[in-house]
């Protein structure tokens, strides 16, 4: 790190006392770059094995690193905390504004415990804390972000981090919105908020940052941008965006259909990527210090129905992830109805893949009588239905009965109470991404520290095995391989959507000109390292590594690579196991 | 002595390139900005700087980022109320437009920044001086979509 780099400044925020002070932690950020690697530090720091992910002791932890502010598509923000969905690690990544303005604002980590007697949010402006009252914006949906983005300063560089009604209630899968289209989705930084009082989070700031050498700078730096912006490694991500991956996995019967119960949905083509483009694109956004642009608004216009000519049009964020789940998982085949279960799931503050395989697992226990209309309180949830679901999500969110509160808590949990557990698909109690490609995408959701598609890209490595057979051995090896390589992208903080780009190579030069010399080996070393006080946290936190399964439903059901033999993936749960073990 | 020989060079070079090659830069098209703040990162390695307190391009939303964004940038004018602002005549009006700040003079009051309608001064806390656009044309060449153009007059 280079000397008098702000990276190193770690503000500590108490909710309780309503204090803030800052610590210096070169020894940290030299070791553990920054991000993932430096917040799994400060998260062992500050959250006991033993602590409840409610208590006022449970830290929220935002960490950048030395990339951020420096190279485009160094964009995001890790955040971690102990899950209130697992019960353990919770780790989450969200671009927006976040980075930059963390690391503008002269820091390298945010770390806030306590609790507030009242709703408060906090607003960071450089190095100024305040505790302003959120009394008033307590229960408000969406409206809670223009309030504070109209009474704040800092306006254009600044990140505001807020919850909706989901988080309040702690609802376990609840998110954490910023500049309204991006999210903390996973594993419910958003309850965590919401059980502090912590409505939302504002941070500012503008600072110059050093390099080693300025010229070196700028020329990598331009030939970053040149190849960020016109290569045609970026090319899905710049037009369509992720939602560019529909048809081909459709096609390729890797997309999740009616809770898996199905692989192939007729009229799926209207949910495409192509067709969400020619009807609703609306305009396209970028997270502050990328180029690439993949956040796709669509504009959805709706008739008011008491009144004749009268309209409203809102802008909604779409991706991959959202197409299948609040899609394709609930069998729904028109683009209008996607983007109206966005809607609201977007006002509830909810994290749209849980939900989104919430609903469908209610649907499929509804059908096969697991639970009944008294449990769903005369709700009638119908493949393809939009409405039933519109109105089962503000349920779980708002009601009070028993069933809602226990659908609330993830489907683990209710499985576990009302039965359907071989239709529940949950990965260590997390919900699943939208891969149905082989054994490898479901092992990365199962051994993904934080139980995401994005951990190891398991979908990928089922793509190389299309061609090219893999034993359970290399499926392992691949697996460990790549998510721990991933825990340097996300110590930079790096999108991951530029892995291709940042080539180890390349993210040797960079750090070089941020102060780090590292070479290549010790890198990787570094990656494992991280990786291993991931799982050492997640194990003593309570993660049951003895005992991973996959649901059964994954069995039954052909993939994109036929259907999945159970010797194979168990031979590979073993192998994964073995070797996480021998790292701790 | 040497030092000083240097910048007398250095001072010479830039009036006679910005008298001949005025570059001024203007916004074509806003709608078109994904709000990706690249030509703010740019424009301050145009300064010499890394990151966004030397920078003085302004991005921001049209109040929520549906609206899409607003893009601010010295318009580079030939009778600028910036330089007309300066208590102590740091900005020197150049020929064919824009302005160039004789740091040496410059005492911080911000007078200047407050005058420029456009927000299109920035500020450098550190040196507590304004940042002022050099019209060299980094923002709209490094604009991944093409938002602004740069052309020589």
């Amino acid at each position: 790190m280079i000397k008098g780099d702000s990276l190193k400044r770690v503000l500590y925020i108490d909710l309780t006392k309503k204090r803030f002070w800052i610590e210096e932690r070169d020894e940290l950020f030299s070791k553990y770059i920054g991000g993932a690697g430096v917040a799994i530090k400060l998260l062992e720091e500050n959250c006991p094995n033993d602590l409840e992910p409610f208590s006022p002791d449970n830290p929220i932890i935002f960490a950048v690193g030395p990339l951020n502010g420096l190279f485009p598509i160094a964009s995001k923000t890790v955040a971690m905390f102990k899950s209130p969905h697992t019960g353990n690690l919770g780790e989450s990544h969200a671009g927006g504004r976040s980075a930059i303005a963390i690391r503008m604002a002269g820091y390298g980590a945010i770390v806030i415990k306590g609790k507030s007697e009242r709703p408060v949010f906090v607003a960071i402006h450089g190095d100024k804390v305040f505790f302003r009252d959120a009394t008033t914006l307590w229960g408000l949906e969406e409206s809670a972000g223009r309030i504070i983005r109209n009474r704040e300063g800092g306006a254009g560089l600044r990140t505001i981090m807020r919850i909706g009604p989901a988080g309040e209630r702690l609802i376990s899968f609840a998110c954490v919105t910023l500049e309204t289209y991006r999210h903390f989705g996973r594993l419910g930084l958003g309850a965590v908020f919401g059980s502090k009082n912590l409505k939302a989070v504002l941070i500012s700031g503008k600072k110059d940052l050093s390099v080693t050498d300025f010229k070196e700078y700028r020329n990598l730096y331009s030939e970053l941008l040149h190849q960020l912006s016109e290569s045609e490694k970026m090319k899905k991500y710049h037009e369509l965006g992720t939602p560019t991956n529909v048809l081909p996995l459709s096609f390729s019967k890797g997309i999740p259909v009616k809770n898996l119960l199905e692989n192939e949905l007729k009229g799926i083509e209207n949910i495409s990527g192509e067709k969400f483009a020619q009807k609703h694109l609306g305009r396209r956004v970028a997270c502050a210090h990328c180029p690439v642009a993949c956040i796709h608004l669509a504009a959805l216009r709706k008739a008011y129905e008491d009144e004749p000519y009268f309209y409203r049009t809102v802008y909604l964020s779409y991706d991959y992830e959202l197409i299948y789940a609040l899609g394709s998982m609930l069998g729904i085949t028109e683009s209008e109805d996607v983007l109206k279960l966005i809607e609201v799931v977007e006002d509830m503050g909810l994290d749209a893949i849980s939900t989104g395989v919430v609903l469908a697992w209610i649907t499929e226990a509804f059908k096969k009588g697991v639970i009944n209309q008294k449990q769903t309180e005369g709700i009638i949830p119908e493949w393809g239905k939009v409405d039933s679901f519109i109105e089962l999500v503000r349920k779980i969110v708002y009601s009070e009965t028993e069933f809602y509160k226990d659908v609330a808590r993830g489907i683990d949990y209710a499985s576990s109470k009302y039965g359907g557990k071989d239709f529940a698909l949950t990965y260590g109690k997390n919900e699943m991404p939208g891969y149905h490609t082989g054994a490898g995408a479901h092992l990365g959701y199962l051994f993904g520290a934080r139980h995401s598609h994005l951990d190891s890209a398991g979908y990928a490595i089922d793509r190389e095995a299309m061609t090219k057979k893999l034993s359970p051995e290399q499926l392992a090896e691949k697996i460990l391989n790549e998510e721990q390589w991933r825990q340097i992208l996300s110590s930079l903080v790096i999108c991951f959507f530029g892995r291709e780009i940042y080539t180890p190579e390349i993210v040797i030069k960079c750090l070089k000109l941020a102060g780090f010399n590292l070479t290549e080996e010790e890198l990787l070393k570094t990656g494992r390292e991280i990786y291993a006080n991931k799982y050492r946290f997640k194990i003593k936190a309570g993660f049951d590594i003895e005992n991973l399964t996959l649901p059964k439903r994954v069995f039954e059901t052909p993939s994109s690579l036929g259907l999945i033999n159970k010797d194979f993936v168990y031979k590979a749960i073993a192998l994964l196991k073995e070797n996480i073990k021998s790292l701790l | 002595m040497k030092k000083q020989k240097y910048f007398f060079f250095h001072l010479q070079f830039k009036i006679i390139t910005c008298y001949n090659f005025i570059m001024p830069v203007f916004v074509k098209d806003s709608d078109k900005c994904v709000g990706c703040l690249i030509c703010m990162f740019t424009c301050a390695q145009a300064h010499q700087a890394a990151g966004l307190e030397s920078s003085c391009i302004k991005v921001r939303s049209q109040g929520g980022i549906s609206r899409g964004f607003s893009v601010w940038v010295c318009r580079g004018c030939e009778d600028p109320p910036c330089a007309r602002a300066c208590p102590e005549d740091a900005l020197i009006v150049r020929k064919g437009g824009g302005v160039l700040l004789k740091e040496e003079r410059c005492t911080g009051c911000g007078y200047c920044v407050k005058a420029c309608i456009l927000d299109a001064i920035g500020w450098n806390n550190e040196k507590n001086k304004p940042v002022i656009c050099i019209q060299c044309g980094e923002c709209a060449k490094s604009c991944p979509y093409k938002v602004m153009e740069f052309v020589r007059k």
